[in-house]
């Protein structure tokens, strides 16, 4: 089986989604011509012509916006915002406006619109080339999140996301992008919104993550294993819905539950996962539930120790892997 | 009561650029009419405490009849604002489904009372309107028109806003890429010179919106927004431009706000009486009404029929909303997407 | 016909208004919804609709004039039947809370009748007037929370940690909580009532006398003391005994106790052969191993047999889970770890959670006779008596003669709620079948 980074799995997915569908238009900046900044759009120009692969003015408001009028009016649109630290404008036209048309029409008008958003830092970003933005989204009824972490997953995901007929938000973690090279099948496969999956079982403790840090955390679980702690990890897949079943049912099993994220904790993906985990688990629970985060300041510095002292890392899973094992 | 709502026109010699016909302008009339009638009727039910909240259309009947009267309804897009009361009766949109989106009752068309009136979908034309967040229907509709380009499609796209839209960020975004890309969609601005209480002298440094859309790359029409003709023609002139690829235009109708901005709002506190006395001259009803007699296309007594045939549409449609009953719970989670099911598969296409 | 035209209500909280300017005058044609007159009230200015369509005869309410919601404001004569007739009810106001304490000041109380419309205006909404409360099935509280469904299981963070800070057995107290769980107040309840949960009937107080002596009893007396208070006054008690002829065990004993000890660092007494015999006849006699709860017998699954002992402070009850699971080496090992443990005050929360029957050793201090009270909320207990030499009669071959034996009386008592006498009587004799079995030259394990 060939093995492909993140961004090539992206690329290849919206390939075959493009020519699945021809009612399929990639609109963002940059995506056209330069193949986008991170080219996970390179050669769809070529392929699918400028009527497809739309090289729009640099607008964040407008590229949604122009996304949504487009998936109301029989296109299946899948826009990209260049950075998520630049969605910010975008807002009103995702939150507000795309995640109730169904609702709010009483479903005369539906939106299969795709936003794909590269988010996160460990890349040197400074304070706006790094930010995590899921909270936002997962908080919205109306709008689908995934945030895959392995590019089997990213390519599955990312199918599943586009052939939704309502608004898909997926963050792909920009550090992965080349970081993470994985088998990765070349024919068509989906993967459903809404699946956790367990990357690591274990009988100690389960790890609850996604992103970036599922690959800290997988590391972080190796480390602890030659010390005798078995960790099972949950990679979430998607933020919203959270799959409150897999969530549950791991951290019931294994009785310690440790939440792993790169975004700053307070009112985060992790506060939600620790409360489901309170509701349904607490009868089970042998320890506290612990979360693994960064400090709360603005993600994040840009000179190199600052950033690496912001970032989780395997090392500071472990120390948190090792104090719940002990409790 | 069919015979007094208006039927939208399509008939070939009215897209063909001709003049308006003396029937087509009564039956316009008409519906100004019976618009002006039923706005009344929401005004007094919200201050018995029914309709919870309204925003007249009372001004800008003339510039929403002649405005549609030049689309094809069975084909073109209508992105509308809080205030297009007439446009929506233009489109043949009942009374009673008007009122029951004022009363929030059960069977309103557009978002089963989940939402504000006139906000949602269009049942029978394609005419949408998805939040009061000003201005978001600009971008959108340079979307909607964008597809149609892309598929080949000849209909138009037409986004309604006032003047306090046009300072919002997505305007200007909206109106640069419709210009990059020559898109099939009209920018129809009814100015009433009022934003709730912002007059236009601090919404924007200039005179006239419409020379905005030179800084874009489009024509910009000024016109007057009271007289059906005029908004007609410039209307016209502007869809043949759209359907012929050559791109947008900007039409900037001048009205009148003959009432606050909306039930909640009370003008006195930012216009003075002078000011109020002066623009309720400017009356579309009545200047259509003289221009008709004038022109012998009615007499007085027709004039007064049209009025007491609305009156008494508007009493029926009253009567019956009036009983109807509110939308139950459970429909309250009707039409949720589809993430909120804990785990979905593909929704569309072969998996 | 004459109608009265009456002064809508608007809502809750206005309960008049003032009359403005009429726009119609007596002897006018008017319509239904013709406005008829302008009204004032501190919430919101209106124009009264005309009802119904015909002539207005009469203005009684003047302009300048304060008028209640509800009265006649003036007449009409109307055409036909059709009258619209505003059916809002005045919702009742209640009175405003007067702040009594400086805290309640600053949070402030609530402005009746205050309103705000959607966008900011003074709309008062009356379309709920006549409609009935919203459900609360729209309500999304916690989806679902983990709840201990029986005793079973599992004891709360708070609950275990408590228990095992003041020695109190889980098992043996009620649960308050959903389901029968045991709940944090339960346990503190338990502890200041000295162990056992709620106080039962009001106790009867004597006079101390000068010369008699008061004792305070110590937190394990209390508790003892309300522990058999419950087990007396729920259960219904039942007595049943039996005499076992021991002499085989007796031999059987005196022959191996000493290899016993040697082999596995243990004394073997009695105790331990017993408790076997006791643990298997559980097993054959469920009944026996239950408890009564809420209605229902719960037999339970697991056979853990309590063996009082006699600590310091008073009867201790460590529990010897899985008896019937266990060698005789294991058990031998098990009571002698966890005797020394109650005696030396150092059980821990698994010594004492978890027993469903007892067993008393009256007998090591010559009882022969014995009716114990059951361990709450157990089925029953067994205290196994003295042993004692007797002249018994043998009956052998049809001929009857006279034999030293080693005699041991075992004595029941059950709860005749669960278990009957005949039920009794059955398991008495599986303890003594068993028992008799023994002989000197029996391969114990």
């Amino acid at each position: 089986m060939p093995e492909k980074t993140v961004i090539e799995a992206v690329r290849e997915a919206m390939q075959i989604e493009m020519r699945r569908d021809d009612t399929m238009i990639i609109l963002g900046e940059d995506v056209g011509s330069r193949g986008g900044v991170f080219l996970a759009t390179d050669g769809l120009i070529d392929e699918f012509g400028e009527n497809r692969v739309i090289d729009t003015p640099l607008a964040e408001s407008l590229i949604c916006g122009v996304a949504l009028g487009a998936a109301v009016n029989g296109l299946r649109p899948l826009a990209e915002i260049q950075f998520a630290d630049f969605v910010w404008p975008a807002i009103n036209q995702i939150v507000g406006e795309a995640s109730k048309v169904r609702y709010g029409t009483n479903g005369v008008k539906t939106a299969p619109m795709t936003i794909r958003v590269p988010y996160g830092g460990g890349v040197r970003g400074g304070l706006y080339h790094s930010q995590s933005i899921e909270v936002l989204f997962a908080h919205t009824p109306g709008l689908s999140v995934v945030a895959p972490a392995t590019p089997y997953d990213a390519k599955g995901l990312l199918a599943t996301a586009i052939r939704t007929d309502d608004p898909v938000i997926v963050l792909e973690h920009k550090r992965t992008y080349r970081l993470v090279k994985g088998e990765v099948p070349d024919e068509s496969y989906t993967i459903p919104i809404g699946k956790a999956e367990i990357k690591r079982p274990g009988t100690d403790m389960t790890i609850i993550t996604y992103g970036l840090m599922l690959h800290y955390s997988l590391q972080a679980a190796e480390m602890a294993a030659a010390n005798g702690i078995d960790v099972e990890v949950l990679d979430l897949r998607t933020l919203r819905p959270l799959d409150s079943g897999a969530i549950a049912e791991s951290a019931s099993r294994t009785g310690k539950a440790l939440i792993v994220q790169e975004d700053t904790p307070a009112v985060s993906i992790g506060s939600e996962v620790s409360a489901i985990i309170g509701e349904r688990c607490f009868f089970d629970l042998d320890g506290p539930i612990l979360r693994v985060g960064p400090p709360e300041l603005p993600p994040m510095p840009f000179s190199p120790i600052q950033e690496a002292a912001f970032m989780p890392s395997p090392e500071k899973i472990l120390t948190a892997i090792t104090k719940l094992a002990e409790i | 009561m069919s015979a007094t709502a208006n039927k939208p026109s399509n008939s070939p010699e009215q897209l063909s650029g001709d003049q308006l016909s003396g029937e087509r302008l009564v039956e316009l009339y008409r519906t100004m009419v019976l618009s002006r009638y039923l706005d009344e009727r929401v005004w007094l039910l919200n201050r018995q405490g029914k309709a919870a909240i309204a925003a007249s259309a009372q001004g800008h009947e003339a510039a929403q009849v002649a405005c549609i009267e030049a689309t094809d309804p069975t084909k073109d897009h209508y992105l509308i604002y809080y205030r297009q009361f007439t446009a929506m009766l233009a489109l043949g949109t009942e009374p009673e489904e008007m009122l029951r989106g004022f009363l929030a009752k059960e069977g309103d068309p557009m978002s089963a009372a989940r939402q504000f009136p006139l906000h949602g979908a269009h049942p029978r034309v394609d005419l949408f309107n998805f939040s009061n967040v000003i201005a978001t229907q600009l971008p959108q509709a340079a979307g909607v028109a964008l597809a149609d380009k892309l598929s080949g499609s000849d209909a138009v796209t037409i986004v309604y806003f006032g003047d306090g839209a046009s300072s919002q960020g997505d305007t200007h975004e909206a109106m640069n890429f419709a210009g990059v890309q020559k898109l099939p969609v009209i920018f129809f601005c009814e100015n009433n010179r009022f934003a709730i209480s912002v007059p236009i002298e601090k919404q924007m440094g200039i005179d006239s919106l419409a020379s905005r859309a030179a800084g874009y790359g489009f024509p910009g029409v000024q016109v007057d927004g009271t007289e059906v003709v005029a908004v007609n023609e410039a209307a016209k002139a502007a869809v043949a431009r759209a359907r012929a690829g050559e791109g947008p235009t900007l039409i900037e109708a001048s009205v009148e706000r003959l009432l606050p901005h909306t039930t909640d709002d009370d003008h006195t506190r930012y216009r003075t009486a002078e000011d109020i006395e002066q623009m309720s001259k400017r009356d579309p009803i009545r200047i259509q009404s003289e221009l008709l007699i004038r022109r012998g296309l009615i007499t007085e007594a027709e004039d007064e029929k049209i009025h007491a045939d609305a009156k008494r549409r508007v009493n029926v449609a009253t009567d019956t909303v009036d009983a109807e009953s509110y939308p139950g719970v459970e429909t309250m989670f009707d039409h949720l997407n589809v993430e909120y099911r804990e785990e979905h598969e593909v929704s569309g296409g072969d998996a | 016909m004459v109608f009265n035209i009456e002064l809508p209500h608007v809502g809750e909280s206005v309960t008049e208004a003032v009359i403005g300017k009429w726009l119609k005058a007596p002897g006018d044609q008017i319509e239904k919804y013709d406005p008829l007159v302008e009204v004032v009230t501190d919430k919101v200015n209106m124009d009264v609709p005309s009802p119904a369509s015909g002539t207005l005869t009469k203005i009684i309410a003047i302009e300048g004039e304060t008028v209640a919601m509800g009265a006649v404001i003036a007449e009409m004569e109307t055409v036909d039947g059709e009258v619209s007739v505003t059916s809002d009810s005045p919702a009742a106001s209640e009175p405003a809370q007067v702040s009594e304490s400086s805290l309640a000041s600053r949070i402030g109380t609530l402005v009746q009748g205050a309103n705000v419309g959607p966008t900011g205006g003074e709309f008062v909404d009356t379309s709920l007037t006549a409609a009935k409360p919203a459900d609360s099935a729209a309500q999304n509280t916690s989806a679902q929370p983990a709840t201990s469904g029986s005793r079973q299981k599992g004891f709360s963070p708070v609950v275990t940690r408590l228990a095992a800070q003041h020695g109190i057995d889980l098992y043996s107290l009620v649960g308050t909580g959903l389901g029968g769980r045991v709940t944090k107040k339960d346990v503190l309840t338990a502890v200041e009532n000295g162990g056992t949960g709620s106080t039962s009937s009001p106790q009867t107080t004597q006079v101390a006398l000068d010369e008699d002596q008061v004792i305070e009893p110590s937190p394990i007396r209390k508790m003892i003391a309300n522990h058999m208070v419950k087990s007396m006054t729920e259960i219904p008690h039942a007595w049943s005994a039996i005499e076992v002829d021991v002499t085989g065990m007796v031999e059987w004993r005196t022959a191996n106790k000493d290899n016993f000890e040697r082999e596995h660092g243990t004394r073997l007494t009695y105790l331990p052969i017993t408790l076997s015999v006791v643990a298997h006849a559980l097993r054959a006699n469920p009944r026996l191993n239950s408890s009564w709860s809420d209605g229902n017998i719960i037999l339970k699954s697991a056979i853990n047999v309590g063996v009082a002992v006699a600590a310091d402070g008073g009867l201790v009850v460590p529990v010897v889970h899985s008896a019937a699971d266990s060698s005789l080496v294991d058990l031998a090992g098990k009571l002698g770890g966890v005797v020394e443990r109650a005696r030396s005050g150092s059980m821990t929360l698994d010594d004492v959670q978890g027993g469903t029957f007892t067993l008393n050793n009256t007998g090591a201090l010559g009882s022969v006779w014995g009716g114990a009270i059951i361990n709450h909320p157990q089925a029953a207990i067994l205290t196994t008596e003295a042993i004692v030499k007797r002249p018994v009669v043998i009956s052998a071959s049809g001929v009857d003669s006279i034999a030293i034996r080693s005699m041991m009386n075992i004595c029941l008592s059950f709860d005749h709620r669960i278990v009957d006498g005949a039920e009794a009587s059955a398991f008495l004799q599986s303890l003594k079948s068993g028992l008799e079995a023994i002989t000197l030259t029996s391969d114990l394990k």
